[in-house]
């Protein structure tokens, strides 16, 4: 391998196997990621601006996209919320089982979301443990939008309490004694002073939490009821389109999918750029 | 961290903690959200499982279609995990250990399955594989199955347990740095020993970490499964395909059984992973999911 | 005063105990100097005792220093002083208030951390207004009074212009004055200082210590400061307490402290100094059997430690009972030279300053006289 020929873009080093290893990663990572993603963009691309733009404003891909967007976006709130209370409590305080509970915040992650799925329908169905609660009241939960929100409230729980936690540990006690100090009481110091110090990390964990809701699958279509218009995610509607063999619609929403996500971590990323730019860091 | 307002005159409370009921109102709000969403699903798996008995259970289990299903997703995760190992280290290797232009869009494009949606992630090998695919034509021509067979399976899984090993492998060895490296190199090894015996050793806790979490989504994967795999009973079902089909037939207690399982599997990744980070907290570097 | 003179005054804050904006320059300076009172004070974290029993009194007004080596609890009593950590046993009087049952919040105290501990995410203005802001409604002040009173303290500290700017957009130097104009915004009844020029380098340090002497004699606030740096107690503080494990070892103004320590820590940690073990024998001094002539009159028998400051000797003439060495090292020292010399089979060694033109070999035999000196039983 010629160090000497490629010497302009990159720096030359002793260890061996630059060329092995990179050779065989972008290899890899072209066969498995790359080429496939060109490929649904070029099938895509096959679809006139006319006809895409069809199929994305047809009432139904708009209602499932409504959906796993404005689903996504409750769970992500409400982990938000409870996701601080969480975070906070495992940091700060002590009390008994609290490791245990800290291990377990990462059970969303390493559950597959099939069993995810069938367990939060089975507690929420008209006879689950918790919907039999709730159904005398007139809520029910399975087979609605708010089941869908369940599910996804599950599946962003650890995003927002992972993001949250380092930055909680991370902040200086002098700061909260300074504001001690100037006479502030319990509550005005949290809120003037060690909130906006959490916002950036809060926000980021709402945006990871958000996007992962918007493509989740397997964990919401046990319990959403899958009902065309209603209860049917943007997921659900590639597969089924996929199934009619309609591979043009499937690209399309998958692309609008993929666009949003874009978006996602392109916000994140400014918003991280910002935070370090107005408060010296993330 | 603890609380010193238990040993101070009754007026006095550290100005960095709460008072003693807003602390309690906050623990049991969190204990209720995570008892909610949490405990309560992991104990309704089990309890489902076994509402028939242990015999039920077995049962379950060793139907023929249940048992092809467990025997097809240990096969895919033996491919797809080790597939992924040699890729993760290569990779971490390739970004960690040299400096060239474009590392960033490289390890951007390294974390792009996580941003996926597993749909999406299906659906992209059918555009390329399917019969109406871009190769769809070529292989039906030669006799070669990918979509609604295995190879399908295990293309999908790879693809979305990709980032899992190299990222837990670069930060980790970026941290470490190349010192060791080039001195292994000086001393005269080759490239192959100094991987070995200097490299490998620093990141094994770290390579374990990355190799659990891995076959864990490898074995769990539904959405970019579902849509490779056709759904063909006894032969292109993994344990969570499996578990849908066991569900839409009713079979709540052999859906269950199956879960059970994967569930158990989830549980036992939480505990090495917490053990591991217990005991290698340090070692470990903290990449952000 | 000319700060505090352009604070407006006003009646409105009727039933605030310490009156929020003096009706007039006495009461200012009553506001400002509060004594403080400790009253054996003792601290234990876990099986250590950090403070033991230690009892302090300081008056209205003055500029106290608390000085030792890390570990003497100086940070622990300010921290105690404030109300940021509780005794295990004893109290603080603010004025003839026991301040023990009362909160950080309720005290009034100005802290002044190490690290400055400025909120990152407010601007200057806001981080010197927060301490007003945050007073209930009752006792806070009009918008534009905030406003006002935070620009004339920003002018006070010499920071003017500044006031839209980040903490993370200062020098050391910088947030290390804004850390004290948001101190001095609540008016505080006592001002309590941890190191707070250690972060900084030499040449500023300096600077800010001319200047927190200037404020100091402007304001007149009670204030007690933390250093491990005596010579910065010296310079600064009108008392010092110096302090070791835990103990106040002595008090007293600077020339006492430098003049008169009271025992061998004080003497060794406050300026130079050197130790040589004696004997004393019927009112004279033994060296390793040589008689030195120092009057040790009324000095109980039996072992002790010499102290005496290297400056405070002069080279023998041909007198007895001169302190005898051999150079060992030599080495320049502002205007003078220091020597290091050996005495006796056990080689002790002490430090004199000569001369800078005096030049003396290695080995070179030396006699001094030590003309001011402390003798401590061992």
């Amino acid at each position: 391998m010629s160090t000497l020929a490629i010497a302009s873009w990159r720096r030359p080093s002793i260890i061996p196997g630059f060329g092995l290893t990179l050779g065989f990663t972008l290899t890899y990572l072209s066969l498995i990621v790359l080429i496939p993603i060109i490929a649904l963009v070029l099938r895509t691309t096959a679809l006139s601006w006319q006809e895409y733009w069809a199929i994305a404003s047809s009432a139904r891909v708009a209602a499932a996209l409504r959906l796993s967007f404005g689903a996504a976006l409750i769970g992500a709130a409400i982990n938000a919320v409870f996701g601080l209370i969480v975070a906070w409590v495992l940091v700060r305080y002590e009390f008994p089982g609290k490791r245990v509970l800290d291990a377990i915040v990462d059970l969303p992650f390493a559950l597959p979301t099939a069993v995810a799925g069938i367990a939060l329908t089975a507690i929420f169905d008209k006879n689950g443990w918790i919907g039999q609660l709730l159904a005398p009241l007139g809520i029910q939960v399975a087979y609605t939008w708010l089941g869908v929100v369940v599910a996804l409230t599950f599946i962003g729980l650890p995003f927002v309490v992972r993001t949250l936690q380092p930055v909680i540990v991370e902040i200086d006690r002098e700061i909260e004694e300074a504001a001690a100090s100037l006479g502030a009481d319990r509550w005005h110091a949290v809120v003037k002073v060690i909130m906006p110090t959490l916002l950036p990390a809060l926000l980021t964990g709402f945006v990871l939490a958000l996007a992962r809701g918007i493509g989740e699958y397997g964990s919401v279509v046990f319990i959403a009821g899958n009902i065309p218009y209603r209860t049917e995610i943007a997921p659900l509607l590639i597969v089924i389109r996929l199934t009619e063999f309609d591979y043009a619609g499937a690209t399309a929403v998958a692309t609008l999918m993929l666009a949003i996500s874009f978006v996602m971590f392109l916000t994140i990323n400014l918003i991280q750029a910002w935070a370090r730019r107005r408060y010296g860091y993330v | 961290m603890s609380d010193v307002a238990l040993a101070a005159p009754p007026v006095w409370r550290a100005p960095t903690t709460e008072a003693r009921p807003v602390k309690l109102g906050l623990i049991v709000i969190a204990l209720l959200f995570l008892g909610l969403f949490l405990v309560i699903p992991l104990m309704v798996v089990f309890v489902e499982a076994l509402r028939g008995g242990l015999g039920a259970f077995a049962a379950a289990l060793g139907d023929q279609d249940t048992f092809a299903s467990i025997e097809l997703t240990l096969l895919v995760a033996a491919i797809a995990v080790p597939a992924n190992l040699v890729f993760g280290v290569a990779a971490a290797w390739a970004i960690a250990k040299y400096e060239f232009r474009g590392k960033t869009v490289l390890t951007t494009l390294i974390d792009l399955p996580f941003s996926v949606s597993p749909v999406i992630a299906g659906l992209i090998y059918v555009i390329m594989f399917g019969s109406q695919g871009y190769f769809g034509p070529w292989l039906k021509g030669h006799g070669v199955q990918i979509i609604f067979a295995v190879p399908g399976i295990v293309l999908a899984t790879i693809f979305v347990t990709f980032p899992f090993v190299a990222r837990e492998l670069i930060p980790l060895m970026q941290e470490q740095g190349t010192q060791d490296e080039e001195a292994a190199v000086s001393l005269g090894a080759s490239g192959l020993q100094t991987f070995l015996r200097v490299t490998l050793p620093n990141v094994k806790w770290g390579l374990m970490y990355g190799v659990l979490l891995c076959n864990a989504r490898a074995m769990g994967e539904f959405g970019a499964v579902s849509v490779v795999s056709g759904h063909i009973r006894g032969q292109t079902n993994t344990m969570p395909l499996q578990i849908e089909i066991l569900y839409n037939d009713y079979q709540w207690v052999a859906a269950f059984a199956v879960a059970s399982l994967l569930a158990l599997l989830a549980l036992l990744t939480l505990v090495v992973k917490s053990a591991l980070e217990w005991l290698f907290g340090h070692e470990l570097a903290n990449g952000s999911r | 005063m000319t700060a505090l003179a352009k604070i407006p005054r006003s009646n409105e804050y009727v039933g605030a105990e310490v009156p929020l904006v003096p009706s007039s320059v006495e009461e200012v300076r009553q506001g400002h100097s509060m004594s403080v009172t400790v009253e054996n004070l003792a601290k234990d974290f876990g099986q250590t005792a950090a403070l033991h029993g230690v009892s302090l009194e300081i008056a209205g007004g003055e500029l106290l220093a608390l000085v030792g080596p890390s570990g003497s609890g100086k940070t622990t009593l300010l921290r105690l002083i404030a109300g940021l950590d509780f005794p295990s046993s004893g109290r603080v009087l603010f004025g003839n208030e026991d301040a023990s049952r009362t909160s950080v919040q309720e005290r009034n105290v100005g802290f002044v951390f190490q690290s400055y501990a400025l909120f990152r995410h407010m601007t200057v203005f806001e981080n010197v207004a927060f301490g007003l802001r945050v007073r209930p409604r009752g006792l806070r002040p009009s918008g534009s009074e905030i406003r006002e009173r935070v620009m004339n303290l920003l002018e006070l500290v010499q920071l003017q212009g500044l006031d839209q700017r980040f903490p993370g957009q200062l020098s050391g130097g910088q947030r290390q004055r804004v850390a004290f104009a948001r101190a001095l915004a609540i008016e505080p009844r006592v001002l309590l200082l941890d190191e707070p020029f250690g972060a900084l380098d030499a040449k500023v340090r300096k600077g800010l210590r001319r200047w927190l002497r200037e404020i100091h004699d402007r304001t007149g606030h009670t204030t007690v400061f933390v250093t491990h740096d005596q010579e910065e107690a010296l310079e600064l503080a009108d008392r010092i307490a110096v302090m070791s494990q835990g103990r106040i070892e002595q008090v007293g103004t600077p020339d006492e402290i430098y003049d008169r320590p009271s025992s061998p820590f004080v003497f060794d940690f406050i300026g130079d100094s050197s130790a040589l073990p004696v004997v004393v024998e019927n009112g004279r001094v033994n060296l390793d059997d040589r008689i030195l002539s120092i009057d040790a009159k009324g000095q109980p028998d039996g072992p002790a430690t010499l102290f005496f400051r290297p400056n405070h000797v002069r080279l023998a003439g041909q007198e007895g009972g001169a302190l005898v060495g051999l150079v060992s090292g030599s080495r320049r020292h502002g205007d003078a030279r220091r020597l290091e010399l050996e005495v006796g089979m056990a080689r002790h060694r002490f430090e004199i300053d000569v001369p800078a033109d005096v030049d003396l070999p290695k080995r070179a035999r030396v006699a001094v006289q030590v003309t001011n000196w402390r003798l401590f039983p061992a």
